[in-house]
């Protein structure tokens, strides 16, 4: 299991490192999409400081579907998916490695973005400590929920819409709790309470999510 | 004439036999074939025949088990194929599409299918089977600057790495190939019957000359 875990996550790093600009493509919207909130809503610290939670999750969640949609096309269209999927490995370990080869190439950069991006928007240091935490447990959340919305629509006409209809709910939870986290801090309340639910939604997801891609991707093979 | 280049081959026990029992294909809202009943043993080569669109496509993935069927089964050694991990270590699939990805490196493709096969995925082996398939000299190059022709022979590549006897299913394997490597893959495909192993294959052309017997399995025969 080990090995096809370690293939798999190696290769698609390996192409994401060999597609730069597709990989950066997320970061990218990131970036901009919560710049161009200043712009649109007004200097205004105070105001920034209030919505910076909210726009910072929002932005991040709608980056990681950006990149998420093509996480299996490629290799369902050459017939790598074909060949995972014969290999006899479970298919759970090759969702898994999937999702964690996404986060790494996407998840992971937003978590390292996201001091600068709060600076952008005025947050305080402890709330910009909350927020990389948070996103440090919900990114994940939102690579593995994704992998259950790109098997799911995988071959499907209109899969990109499909799949923001069907993740996006799913996703809510998370954005809740990460963003009341970042709030709750700037309110001087305690966080504990939101930390652990975000961890226990990334258990529940993480042992749940593979599971769900897995018989999703048979199922689009047949 | 490619010379052989390999390992000794070793002669394991009797491979266990596919057999499908009153299968039948759905594909949309037509039934290809019913009833069909099949067996490839150990040492046998079964060349599958059909106008297009007659299914042999879609009898290639039942018998892999990456399909269900309208009815009927798909057994090895007596057990469904999608529940038996015998199968799965013994299948080598290689179907339409070459499995490669265009912005790895020929070795690195092989590599990875070798990883997730559980096959011999050293590099000295791979470059072994490389030159098995004539590949050798384009070994780094990236797939992206491959002919179709050329990455037909990566793919197969796969089957240059066996050693056991094993159940080769073949879509198309000739497809794009020139007569060298069409000499190759019959060269393969031979030394995998001499051992033991088992294959079923699909080809519009016919195998050539130098192929090993085969059992011609016409699906236009069939209702």
């Amino acid at each position: 299991m080990r090995t096809a875990f370690i293939a798999v996550f190696v290769r698609d790093l390996r192409l994401a490192l060999r597609r730069r600009v597709e990989a950066l493509l997320p970061i990218v919207f990131f970036v901009v999409a919560v710049s161009l909130f200043p712009l649109g809503v007004g200097p205004e610290a105070q105001t920034l400081r209030q919505i910076a939670a909210g726009v910072v999750w929002v932005c991040a969640l709608l980056a990681t579907m950006l990149s998420v949609a093509s996480m299996y096309t490629s290799d369902h269209a050459d017939g790598s998916l074909e060949q995972m999927m014969l290999s006899g490995r479970p298919g759970t370990v090759i969702a898994a490695a999937k999702a964690a080869a996404h986060w790494t190439v996407t998840g992971a950069p937003l978590v390292v973005t996201a001091p600068l991006i709060g600076l952008l928007l005025d947050m305080s240091r402890p709330a910009l400590v909350t927020l990389v935490l948070s996103l440090l447990l919900g990114t994940p959340i939102l690579s593995l929920l994704g992998g259950v919305g790109a098997a799911l629509t995988l071959g499907l006409r209109s899969a990109g819409v499909l799949l923001i209809l069907l993740i996006v709910p799913l996703t809510i939870p998370a954005l809740i709790f990460g963003a009341g986290a970042v709030s709750a801090t700037e309110s001087g309340i305690a966080v504990g309470g939101y930390f652990s639910l975000l961890g226990a939604l990334l258990i529940l997801t993480a042992l749940t999510a593979p599971l769900a891609t897995a018989f999703a991707l048979h199922i689009a093979l047949e | 004439m490619p010379t052989a280049v390999s390992a000794p081959i070793t002669r394991t026990h009797e491979l266990p036999t596919l057999a499908t029992v009153d299968l039948s294909c759905r594909r949309g809202n037509r039934i290809l074939f019913t009833g069909l009943n099949l067996e490839v043993r150990s040492g046998q080569a079964t060349w599958l025949r059909g106008r297009n669109g007659r299914g042999k496509t879609s009898l290639l993935r039942l018998t892999a088990g990456l399909s269900v069927p309208e009815a009927g089964q798909v057994l090895w050694d007596g057990a469904p194929v999608r529940r038996s991990a015998s199968f799965q270590r013994a299948l080598v699939f290689i179907g339409h599409a070459n499995a490669l990805k265009d912005d790895l490196s020929v070795t690195e493709s092989l590599q990875f299918l070798a990883r997730m096969h559980d096959r011999d995925s050293r590099i000295g082996a791979l470059h072994a089977a490389l030159e098995r398939v004539g590949m050798a000299s384009r070994r780094d190059a990236m797939v992206r600057t491959l002919s179709q022709g050329q990455r037909r022979r990566v793919a197969l590549a796969r089957l240059a790495l066996e050693r056991r006897a094993a159940l080769w299913i073949l879509d198309e394997p000739y497809d794009a190939l020139d007569t060298d490597g069409i000499a190759r893959v019959n060269g393969l495909l031979r030394e995998h019957l001499g051992r033991g192993g088992s294959a079923m294959l699909t080809s519009h052309q016919h195998p050539g000359a130098d192929a090993p017997a085969m059992i011609e399995f016409d699906l236009d025969t069939l209702d």
